[in-house]
């Protein structure tokens, strides 16, 4: 029960009037970064992480983690209103959420999703009380070698559960890591591929890459769609929330299941996109209902929101506990306790119990706040989208550029925010994934690091990664999910599955 | 990088996916060769001390260009190899429309710094592509940017670029 002490004196940390008061800024954010076409949540926490240098590690986290949930919340909106799913986890609430805002009953669907998105996120928290703790502690004891080898098992999980093709998850992540080695080499201080620019020496900065692949790359691809776009509209009152609250309860073994798939996705890389897809699937085979999935049923958007906002926030306790991001969000905010000075890792339980145990905290009141804050305001956010394409275009490749230039004060740093955008809208129509480039760019460093250190320690023989049973488990179940690709082939060879239409309409994240 | 691969007789379609699947490949080939060749002049083997510098990208360089070959393989000749449209010329003129501007302005911004190029950059946003009157998308440019100028340079204190003809001196921020 120390947990349930620690926890408390969290709040205590963060039960402060600033606190709070970030708090509902970086709810609103996150809620207009979520609405926003361009603007999603890793992008959203990368432009506003410089506002928060000169903030106390503390409330930065709180307020930029709150972005993170308000954003979680806001892709709900834009999918049951306008059938876009503001975030590719969205895309999976739109099978039902539109149907239902087709019906008038717009106001149902939208209090389900975000009554099942604060479920999910709750259930996860709770999760993430007693179980973080426990997985730091155990991390304390990792040498370079077990460190590398959770590394390779979080990069080859993109590889096994990852939709699309495996050579291109791979081209994404090994193009994460070259970028990552540009610059300085931290253990020899050699400068490794500059080619003699000077500019070059600082490397490349993820911050960049996040801003233009996610957010220039995406006003790319809205363009495609032309300058229109069409919704229904919506209005909560307290009786339309309480008719549906009344209503949840029935749904109770879908939110679990979903809450339950959430997690684990969200602590494997799998991430909140297919999370929501494989809940949404499950509950359409397993409920009653199911045969009306996709024509508006309730329990259609509580699956795939539960899950997503389950795994968005669980995605955060390898990060804190081990210093892995399992999602770009996740990642972008690993980037800011560097930032902040602090030791992303196992120790972080020890030497920053406050900071460790406020981010807790904060992910309790953060869901509360945010559930509150749209529930109240989603008519306000509705009418958001409404501004034309062509005024919130050009607003936000400024914001991209301000978000880019702050970063470093660096003026070539706006041209590769530029360059990243082409590649990312490039690579998103090729279905290149663009989540492992992310969390390579931001590991880069570290992995090579302890793969180094592993290699120092077995003078250059990679039998160090089976040395003993735990690196030895790791980097077999690393290397299953490899090869996935191929074990699964042969399996289908013997026993040929059957063809899965929802799979196909999944986004590759 | 689409526009580079040349449209096809009158097909609306400017470029097929496996086309430029096969064109990203091949750069990334090119990409993945350069990292190859990089590492091994850093030393990708075992120097005195431990690995070298070149010890890890060298690994990571081979894992591009297979990658790329593999993918290069299965959009020229694969039997799945996808030739659905990439993009038609609308969606090409659409996207070009928003990215040419885009690199005007982020040249405009070397000499004009920020807040003076995102003005002029939302204000002809608006007319060119809004249509909307010049009188309204002017006022609105100016007005997000006196918006943001307020909020960096006076309220967090933080310094945006000014360009190196740095219009705005006499506000003295």
């Amino acid at each position: 029960m120390q947990e349930l002490s620690s926890l408390f004196q969290g709040f205590a940390v963060v039960l402060t009037p600033m606190n709070i008061g970030l708090m509902f800024v970086g709810i609103i954010l996150g809620v207009l970064i979520g609405v926003l076409p361009g603007l999603g949540g890793a992008n959203g926490v990368a432009i506003l992480l410089p506002l928060t240098f000169s903030m106390s590690p503390t409330s930065a986290i709180v307020m930029l983690s709150c972005i993170y949930w308000g954003a979680l919340f806001g892709g709900a909106i834009t999918s049951v209103l306008f059938n876009i799913p503001g975030e590719p986890w969205s895309v999976a609430t739109t099978f039902d959420g539109y149907p239902l805002a087709q019906k008038g009953k717009a106001g149902q669907a939208l209090t389900a999703a975000f009554t099942s998105s604060f479920v999910g996120a709750l259930i996860a928290v709770v999760m993430i009380t007693f179980l973080a703790p426990l997985v730091a502690k155990f991390a304390l004891k990792f040498g370079a070698p077990e460190f590398f080898s959770v590394y390779l098992l979080t990069f080859c999980s993109f590889v096994g559960m990852g939709k699309g093709s495996p050579f291109k998850i791979l081209i994404a992540m090994a193009l994460g890591f070259a970028l990552a080695a540009v610059g300085m080499d931290t253990v020899t201080g050699q400068l490794r591929l500059t080619f003699g620019m000077t500019e070059l020496m600082r490397g490349f900065d993820f911050l960049i890459a996040v801003i233009g692949l996610f957010g220039i790359g995406e006003i790319l691809l809205s363009m495609e769609e032309g300058l229109e776009f069409s919704g229904k509209s919506a209005k909560i009152n307290p009786k339309v929330v309480w008719e549906t609250w009344k209503e949840l309860p029935k749904y109770w073994v879908t939110s679990l299941r979903s809450s339950l798939v959430g997690m684990w996705m969200g602590i494997t890389p799998g991430g909140a996109t297919p999370a929501s897809f494989m809940s949404y699937g499950l509950a359409k085979k397993m409920s009653k209902s199911g045969k009306n999935f996709g024509n508006g049923e309730i329990e259609g958007v509580v699956a795939p929101e539960t899950a997503a906002h389950a795994a968005g926030t669980a995605a955060l306790l390898p990060m804190l506990a081990l210093g892995i991001p399992g999602s770009p969000t996740a990642a972008v905010l690993l980037g800011g306790l560097l930032i902040w000075g602090l030791q992303p890792g196992p120790l972080l339980f020890v030497e920053q119990k406050d900071f460790v145990w406020g981010l807790i905290a904060s992910m309790y009141l953060g869901n509360l706040v945010g559930l509150i804050v749209v529930l109240s305001t989603v008519p306000l956010f509705a009418s958001i989208l409404r501004i034309p394409f062509s005024i919130i275009a050009p607003v936000i490749i400024v914001i991209c550029a301000i978000g880019a230039y702050t970063v470093h004060n660096a003026m070539l740093d706006i041209w590769f925010m530029l360059g990243f955008g082409v590649m990312g809208y490039v690579f998103k129509k090729l279905d290149y994934p663009l989540a492992p480039l992310v969390l390579a760019l931001v590991l880069g460093d570290k992995a090579e690091d302890s793969f180094r250190q592993a290699m120092l320690v077995s003078q250059g023989d990679v039998m160090i990664m089976f040395a003993n049973p735990l690196v030895g488990s790791i980097t077999t179940l690393a290397l299953l999910m490899l090869f996935w690709p191929l074990i699964s082939r042969l399996i289908r060879l013997v026993r040929p599955a059957k063809v899965d239409d929802l799979a196909a309409q999944q986004p590759v994240d | 990088m689409s526009h580079e691969t040349p449209s096809e007789d009158d097909a609306p379609a400017v470029a097929r996916n496996c086309t430029v699947d096969a064109v990203v490949a091949a750069i990334l080939l090119v990409l993945g060769l350069v990292v190859v060749v990089e590492a091994r002049r850093l030393g990708a083997g075992w120097s005195s001390d431990g690995p070298g510098a070149g010890y890890f990208p060298f690994y990571i360089g081979l894992i591009v260009c297979i990658s790329s070959l593999g993918i290069l393989y299965q959009s020229l000749l694969g039997k799945k190899r996808d030739t659905g449209t990439f993009v038609d010329r609308q969606q090409l003129r659409q996207v070009m429309s928003v990215l040419w501007p885009a690199a005007v302005y982020v040249l405009a911004i070397m000499f004009l710094g920020i807040y003076v190029a995102s003005a002029i950059y939302i204000a002809l946003f608006m007319i060119v592509l809004g249509k909307y009157p010049p009188i309204k998308s002017v006022i609105l440019g100016v007005v997000i940017n006196a918006i943001f100028f307020l909020m960096f340079e006076v309220w967090f204190k933080v310094p945006l670029y000014k360009g190196s003809l740095d219009p705005l001196r006499f506000l003295g921020y």
